[in-house]
Order: structure tokens, then sequence, then C-alpha cells
């Protein structure tokens, strides 16, 4: 497949501050992609080094198979974006700022606008806002029309930054819901967040940053593949042992891990020697496990030199 | 892209309550000066008031040299000031462009956008001038006096009033491009307004002080009232044609440092 969005060795420096610090992503046609990292870690600068606002010390990237930003002009009218948090002019409405936006660069005609515009506020639930201030909006509203803002053009690639910012649950499933739709009728999703729920719930692969360095990328089904292991949940932990010596990995309160990938298995053991069993899963490590686990501590915690855990 | 930038300027409501604002002193002076019937002696106040009591049609230029020292300097310089600032402040610059807008494209919307503004504004100071001088004075369709003392035709009047505005005009374009330079190297609106202030009043003090008379020739604010040069008999060309090229070459060398700084810059707002 490919290549939608590809960076080699992408660096940015701000003076002494090593914000990025040579990634390589490969996004292909038809991904879910989830960029992780933690508030600090360099994903928004990543971002706006894709977009071309802000110009890389090293490194390339390239967007649609063109090399950025020299080819701004013919590749990000096919790239929806929404970076760091939706902007509007408050004193106008909605479709007022979509219709400016619009304007304000190539590859979206006049003629089709005012349909255009209508499609995408029906589409991120804006519809019936009408003529109201954006000044009047609440937060997830803006968010929404963000969102909207980055649909006008029917891109073949959007980069999301925190896309469900400010959202209530109900909203959070409806855009997870839109994106889908979206991924499946061709729309490549780039998704950069650090709500790894989110990610887990949406995403095919991802691609985990801390300080600026891209520590794992990989498939996102690899990454909490099953280990081998089934998770029993008993009252009665020592029985369990009892009955499948050897092969108890760990005992944990109620909760025992036991070797072997078959639940079921373990379960006609158990009950055919009289254990109770509340219930039984295939252990898969979450994809929180997986990012804590490359990841090191915070990257907004501040330790004095020297003290550093 | 022009179209956008100029819709967004003339469709805010602070536009024109900066040109509404920018009108309340003429305004107030030709209230006064129609309920006292006291107006300056000749030489004294703002040129031209003195000879608007017995010829209105000479109030639009009393209306552009009163706001002229402070009131339309500042609304230019804050409406260059926000062109590029106000965007980054609302976060919307970002949005823009990786529209993508183009950089250069953008300044130079934005560029048109704040001339428009400059001549809006000073048109307005002098039609609201117009009507205040032919409402509330005594109008001379007829002609009127040259500061020199000779007689001018209502034509000649007239033309020599377009001259005028035109030459304001190009001296606010000056402040533009302080503004809108400022206005590339900050995210504050406000810090670039503030700016292109300081510039202007640094340059007028300068130009009090005789120290400073080297380089007073060289001063952006030196030549602003020589459009009262254009009401002489003859008219006296060499300050006016000095002020055209000195703005010039400030409008000049202050759009491309901002051209180079925009162009380049990484945009983090």
């Amino acid at each position: 497949m490919s290549a939608v969005l590809h960076t080699s060795g992408l660096a940015k420096r701000y003076g002494r501050v090593v914000a990025v610090d040579g990634i390589d992503l490969d996004v292909r046609a038809g991904d879910v992609y989830g960029f992780l990292g933690a508030n600090g870690s360099g994903k928004t600068t990543t971002v706006r080094m894709l977009l071309g606002l802000v110009t890389p010390t090293r490194g390339e990237v390239e967007l649609l198979g063109e090399r950025m930003p020299r080819a701004a002009r013919r590749v990000l009218p096919r790239v929806g974006a929404l970076i760091e948090g939706p902007a509007f002019h408050g004193h106008l409405s909605g479709p007022a700022n979509l219709s400016l936006l619009d304007a304000a660069g190539p590859g979206g005609t006049r003629r089709t606008r005012r349909r255009r515009i209508a499609d995408v506020l029906d589409q991120v639930g804006l519809g019936g806002v009408a003529r109201r201030p954006v000044r009047a909006y609440s937060l997830g509203m803006r968010q929404r029309l963000g969102l909207g803002a980055a649909l006008l053009r029917r891109p073949e690639l959007l980069v999301l930054d925190e896309p469900t910012n400010g959202l209530d649950p109900q909203g959070i499933t409806e855009i997870r819901g839109l994106l889908l739709d979206l991924n499946r009728t061709g729309t490549t999703v780039f998704l950069s967040s650090h709500l790894l729920a989110e990610v887990e719930q949406l995403c095919t692969r991802v691609g985990v940053l801390d300080r600026g360095r891209l520590v794992l990328r990989d498939e996102l089904a690899g990454l909490t593949a099953p280990t081998g292991a089934t998770v029993v949940d008993t009252p009665a932990p020592e029985r369990v042992r009892a009955v499948l010596d050897g092969r108890v990995l760990s005992v944990d309160g109620g909760r025992v891990l036991v070797r072997g990938e078959d639940p079921a298995e373990v379960n006609a053991r158990l009950v055919a020697a009289g254990v109770p069993v509340f219930g039984l899963a295939v252990d898969r490590p979450s994809l929180e496990q997986v990012v804590l686990a490359a990841a090191r501590t915070s990257a907004d915690r501040v330790d004095a030199p020297g003290r550093r855990r | 892209m022009i179209g956008v930038e100029l819709r967004k300027l003339f469709g805010r409501p602070r536009t024109w309550a900066t040109i509404a604002v920018l009108n309340s002193l003429p305004v107030l002076v030709a209230a006064l000066l129609a309920l006292t019937d006291l107006a300056p002696r000749p030489g004294e106040g703002p040129p031209f008031l003195s000879a608007v009591l017995t010829n209105g049609a000479l109030f639009p230029l009393a209306a552009l040299a009163i706001v002229l020292p402070l009131f339309l300097p500042i609304a230019v310089a804050v409406v260059s000031g926000d062109a590029v600032a106000g965007e980054a402040q609302a976060g919307t610059l970002r949005y823009l462009l990786a529209r993508p807008a183009g950089r250069t494209r953008l300044l130079v919307a934005k560029l048109v956008a704040v001339m428009a503004f400059v001549l809006v504004a000073v048109v307005a100071v002098a039609a609201v001038g117009h009507l205040l001088g032919s409402l509330l004075f005594e109008a001379q369709p007829v002609g009127g006096t040259s500061v020199s003392g000779t007689t001018l035709t209502a034509e000649q009047l007239s033309g020599r009033t377009l001259l005028a505005i035109g030459y304001v005009t190009v001296s606010m374009l000056g402040v533009a491009a302080f503004g809108l330079f400022f206005s590339t190297l900050t995210d504050s609106p406000l810090a670039a307004a503030l700016g292109a202030l300081a510039v202007l009043v640094g340059s007028s003090l300068l130009f009090t002080l005789d120290a400073a008379s080297p380089i007073a020739p060289y001063l952006p604010t030196r030549y602003w009232l020589a459009f009262v040069d254009l009401f002489r008999d003859p008219i006296p060309w060499r300050d006016v044609s000095r002020g055209l090229a000195l703005q010039g070459v400030y409008v000049g060398v202050l759009l491309a440092a901002a051209w180079a700084r925009f162009s380049t810059k990484d945009v983090t707002s």
C-alpha cells in the first residue's frame, strides 16, 4: 500500500530544546493511525511540521506522495486538519467562518461551497445551528465545527490533533462513529492524542512518542495480542494453584494468571475439580500497559537534576 | 484571498466603531466652533481651522488636520497591528496557513485590506468633515481662499482636497507598514500596535529636538503636515514630493522585512 504520510528523520530543535528528535512515520492509505504521546512529548510540533506551519530542523515530510512544504499548495487542499483545538472568528456564525476559510485557499470551488458547508454541518451534528455567532458556541460545538472545517473538501487524509477534546461521552461516541464511517469510505486518518482509550477504540496502527522520539510503532492488534495466558477470577486462588500445579504464573487477590491460551480448557479443568470460577478471560495487555512500558515518566513532570526517579 | 480579507475587515463591527470614534473629534470641534464662534487665530491651532468659520468648505481639511497627529495614526496602528498578530492570537492563523492560504498571498491580502482601511478612514473623515462644514458653517461653494491669500476656484479647491486626501493616505501607509511588520514579529496585536505607535511618538519627539536635526529628514512623521502646502499658491512641491518618497522607502523596506519574517516563521500560535 502507498504511503499517505511519510517522514524520515524528522527533527525540530528550539534553541537548546529538542522538541522532536528524528522520527520516521509511515501512514498507509486506509489506516487509522494513532499518534500517541504524553503532553509535551512533541506531538503538536510534529503535526505542525507535517502541515508546513513549522520548518523542520532536519528530516523530510511527504504528504500524499509529495514533498512538504514545497508542494503545500497542491497537497494541503486534499488534507483536512484540526490543530491543537479549533479556532474561529467569534463574531461570525459557524457557516460564515467555514465560508471564509474555504474561500481563503485553493481547491474549494465557490459553486459548491454552500452545499458543502450544509453537508458537513449535518455530518458533525450542527445542522440546526443557523446564524448564531461562534462566540456563543459551547466547547463541544466549537470542536464539532472544527471537525466540519477539516471535512469541508472531502479530504483524502485527516490530520486530527485531540479531536474529541471538550466533547461529552455521547459526542465522543458520535465523532468516533463519524471517523470510522469516513475511514470506511477511503479517508486515511492520522489521530494525535494522549487519550489511550480513544486510540485503542479507533486505530489500526499506533506510534508512541516519548520526549521527541518514536519509541514504538506497530499494528495495534500486535501490541495487544494475547500473551498465551488466561486470567481466572476466583474466590479460591489456592485451590486453583492446587489443581493447575505449575501453570499458575501469578496470584493477585482473586485474580490468578494461568499459562494456557484457551480459557475453555482451563475452565473445564477447574470446574471438574469443583473450583468456583467467577470469570475467565484471555490475557492481553492493554494499550496503557504497552505505552507505560515503552515511555518514561510524563514529559510535563520536571524533576530537579540528579533526583529523577 | 484579498476578497476574504476585505470581507473580514469590513464585516467586523470593530472596524466601523474605530472609524466612528475617529470622526468624533472633528464632530466635537465643529460643534464647539459653531456654538461659540471662537475660531483660533490664523497660525494657531490645527491648520485650516481658523478659516472654517468664514468658509465651511475648508472643514474637511481641518478635520484631517485634527485627526492627523494622533487619532488617525492610532486607528491605523491598531488595525495594521492586528492584521497578522490578531489571527495568531485567535488561533485562526494556523488554519489559514494549513488551508493553505500561502504566506505571501496572505500577507499581500492583509496589506491590501489595511490599505483599504486607511483609504476608507481618511475618506470618511473628509466626508464627515464636508458634511459638517456645509451644515454648521457658512459654506462658500464658489471657490475659497488659499493659505497664501489668493483665491481658488471651486474646481481647484475640490481637486486639491482630493490631492490632500491622497497625501494623507500615503502618510498613513507608512504607519500601516510599521504595524504590519511588527504584527509579523509578535503574536500579540496589542504589542504590534503599540510598537507602531512608539515609532511615531519617538519620531514626533525627535522632530522637535534640535540635536536630532541631522536625522530629521528621515523621520517618518517629518512631512505629514506637508499636505497644507497643497493649498498654497503656487504649490511648493518640495516637501510633498519628499514626503511621498520617504513614505515609499519606509513602506518598501518594512514590507520586505515583514515578508522575510513571515515567510520563514515557525507558526506556533
